[in-house]
């Protein structure tokens, strides 16, 4: 019976590693091919999941999980043109400052638009519940959300490995002089990049908000293991991230099944190993960009 | 800055103030209200969470206190005085402590008031109790801060974890819901939960429930689909939440993902987090200290001023709680005359009472400093039987009820408290 629980929390490890993935993916992109740690991705999470909840009564849950993303990456696009831009080059204290305070002033502003209090937002009714696969039990929502995560990881994989888009990008983390070098501008790619990577945040926003609180704060609450899922997967690597996401969603989970309250202290000790073993993360590249 | 600015005033403005003095002192009329606008005003330094998983609720008490601390400076303040707050982040129970200890040197706060996590108003009761300056804690429910921590300088304005289980207690036992089931619990990994834990299994040992589960979560945990899993392998016949904040909110919206069938009840739900909660996700009994359908002309008329002040927000039990303690504290400073500390305590300790918007007013009890005050319990309509979430909650029976003693929900006199 015991290896049976084992394996329960492995498997809903598993699932639970796609709601990890959603909100460092994004954060992912945009730190390796802009340089930009972007302390302003729990905004865009935040405001993702405001839109969906205030579109879900006029639209239906559905379309507003698709609208509410596409809208915040229109703001992506403003973010990248007038503010990103600015910060490549310079020193990423000054990228840092910056998207620190639009992180406040993201949280402030829909304080402002929204009031203070949580919103509440309801699953519809048919993804609502259990279905027991065997002696399993799995959420019908997280299964139809674990689906969407592997949908955009897909889309995002053959993007950048399978299109010439792709592989500027890819040419653009290594080294973003020789692709200059080349001739080719590299400042469209990065406000596509952006975009998705807020997108994604967004996408991640609007599905968490049936099953979780959704208030001004809730940027900051996803911040940190966002950071984590991205450190240990390590700097620039895509399988990386998804990989880091698989084993904190297991350990978290295994480490619920046996010392509960040391939950959420699990995530900092697998950083903290990982990093003491492999300081580039798991599969963190060399980039001759952030070399001496 | 503004306060420094008010009293650097220019040579020229300082004739016109003295010119304009002497006139209306000579017409004899106006004066004494002149005077009086520029005594200084009384300070309260209000500290409570704004971020984190306690942060809505903090939002609903910086309006509470303010609404109170408005009425009466629009009324024409205390004796004269205007009353003065300077609001802050508490953050956690090392800002709360650094914070309080600057709002007495450099603010030269009157009175320290405020607080939700029972973590932060301990660590700000032991910076009170140094400087000998009194402290309202007006949301942390630990019995602790009533018992082995309490101090002469704390009062409580909020009810304790051991009342909240005896309001959900009376009612789970009316519907056969405790003796001889299994309990699960899922508590919150700080002093609250611990100390909410702890009365918990007093009250099931003492009426022969069994405890099959019992779980500890840290209080930044978002994510509760392990633990759902665990209480469906331990098949419990209700699962008992000790949470705080909006985790509470966070486990029943997945609790109801998962669609397990096992009711859940709880010792601790503040009517913000369950209106977040949204519709058709939680049944079940859970205790409150005050809810906004409460049939007393003062909560009416309070809903209304809240709803009037806030773009028609509805206030919560948080919002009602620092409206009355800032109500209580004014009387106060009217009662001893001024703001001297000790004083304020000596007239609480005479058990003194105060209109709290129930039906029966409150007094602070001497012997641990508790607000001794009516509580309630509240259920969720069945669904489909509301529109909003603002009426999805129903309000249940007083406790204690009409005629009964209203110490009797209160712990006796163990002793543990000295002050």
């Amino acid at each position: 019976m015991e290896l049976f629980f084992l394996f329960e929390q492995v498997v809903n490890g598993l699932v639970l590693a796609g709601y990890y993935l959603l909100i460092a993916l994004g954060l992912s992109l945009i730190f390796s091919v802009g340089g930009i740690v972007n302390l302003a991705h729990g905004g865009f999470y935040a405001i993702g999941a405001y839109l969906a909840v205030t579109l879900t009564p006029r639209l239906g849950f559905a379309p507003a999980v698709i609208i509410s993303p596409v809208l915040v990456g229109c703001l992506g696009i403003l973010f990248e043109r007038f503010i990103l831009r600015r910060f490549y080059r310079e020193d990423p204290i000054l990228s840092l400052l910056v998207t620190f305070g639009l992180a406040m002033v993201a949280e402030q502003a829909i304080r402002m638009i929204w009031g203070a209090s949580p919103l509440s937002q309801t699953l519809p009714s048919a993804l609502k519940g259990g279905v027991e696969l065997g002696p399993l039990l799995f959420s019908k929502y997280r299964l139809a959300m674990l689906g969407v995560v592997l949908a955009i990881l897909a889309s995002i994989w053959l993007l950048l490995n399978r299109t010439s888009f792709g592989r500027v990008i890819r040419a653009g983390i290594q080294n973003p002089d020789m692709v200059g070098a080349l001739g080719i501008r590299l400042q469209p790619y990065m406000t596509t990049v952006v975009m998705i990577g807020v997108s994604l945040a967004a996408v991640g926003g609007a599905l968490f908000a049936p099953i979780t609180t959704v208030h001004p704060a809730m940027g900051a609450e996803i911040l940190t293991i966002a950071f984590i899922v991205v450190i240990i997967g390590g700097l620039g690597s895509f399988w990386g991230v998804v990989l880091a996401a698989v084993l904190v969603g297991v350990v978290r989970s295994i480490t619920i099944q046996y010392l509960p309250a040391a939950s959420e202290a699990s995530m900092y000790i697998l950083m903290f190993l990982v990093l003491l073993l492999r300081p580039r993360g798991l599969l963190g590249e060399r980039m001759a960009k952030f070399e001496g | 800055m503004e306060e420094t600015k008010k009293f650097i005033m220019s040579r020229r403005q300082v004739l016109k103030t003295s010119v304009g003095t002497g006139i209306l002192m000579a017409s004899g009329l106006t004066a004494p209200g002149i005077l009086r606008a520029q005594e200084q005003p009384i300070v309260l330094g209000h500290l409570v969470p704004l971020t984190g998983f306690l942060g809505t609720l903090g939002q609903y008490a910086i309006n509470g206190l303010k609404l109170s601390a408005d009425q009466i400076n629009a009324a024409g303040g205390i004796n004269g005085r205007k009353l003065q707050i300077i609001a802050e982040d508490s953050i956690n129970p090392e800002t709360a402590a650094t914070k309080a200890q600057r709002m007495i040197e450099r603010d030269n706060v009157d009175v320290l008031v405020g607080e939700i996590s029972s973590a932060s108003a301990l660590a700000i009761s032991e910076v009170a109790t140094r400087n000998k300056k009194l402290f309202i804690a007006t949301g942390p429910r630990s019995d602790v801060l009533r018992a082995d921590r309490c101090s002469r300088y704390m009062f409580c304005s909020d009810i304790p974890n051991a009342v909240m289980v005896n309001a959900v207690g009376t009612a789970l036992k009316q519907q056969g819901m405790v003796e001889g089931k299994k309990f699960f619990t899922v508590t919150s990994d700080y002093v609250f939960g611990h100390d909410l834990l702890k009365a918990a299994k007093a009250f099931f040992a003492e009426n022969k429930a069994e405890l099959v589960g019992d779980e500890l979560v840290p209080t930044d945990a978002t994510d509760f689909s392990a633990n759902i899993l665990k209480i469906r392998q331990a098949r419990p016949d209700v699962v008992c939440l000790n949470l705080g904040g909006n985790q509470v909110t966070n486990f029943l919206k997945q609790y109801a993902e998962f669609g397990l069938s096992t009711p859940t009840v709880g010792f601790n739900l503040n009517t913000a987090d369950a209106w977040a909660a949204g519709m058709g996700n939680f049944g079940g009994v859970w205790p409150t200290v005050w809810f906004d359908t409460i049939d007393t002309p003062g909560t009416k008329k309070f809903v209304e001023d809240y709803k009037a002040a806030y773009g028609g927000e509805i206030p919560e039990n948080h919002a009602w709680i620092e409206y009355i303690t800032g109500n209580i504290l004014a009387k106060a400073f009217e009662a001893t005359g001024g703001t001297d500390n000790e004083k304020i305590i000596d007239y609480f300790e005479t058990e003194a009472e105060f209109d709290i918007l129930k039906k029966r007013p409150a007094y602070f009890r001497k012997f641990d400093h508790q607000l001794v005050q009516e509580a309630y319990s509240f259920s969720v309509k069945p669904e489909g039987s509301y529109s909003t979430v603002h009426d999805m909650l129903e309000l249940g029976a007083v406790v204690p009820a009409e005629g009964e003693k209203l110490t009797s929900i209160y712990p006796d006199d163990t002793g543990a408290c000295k002050l």
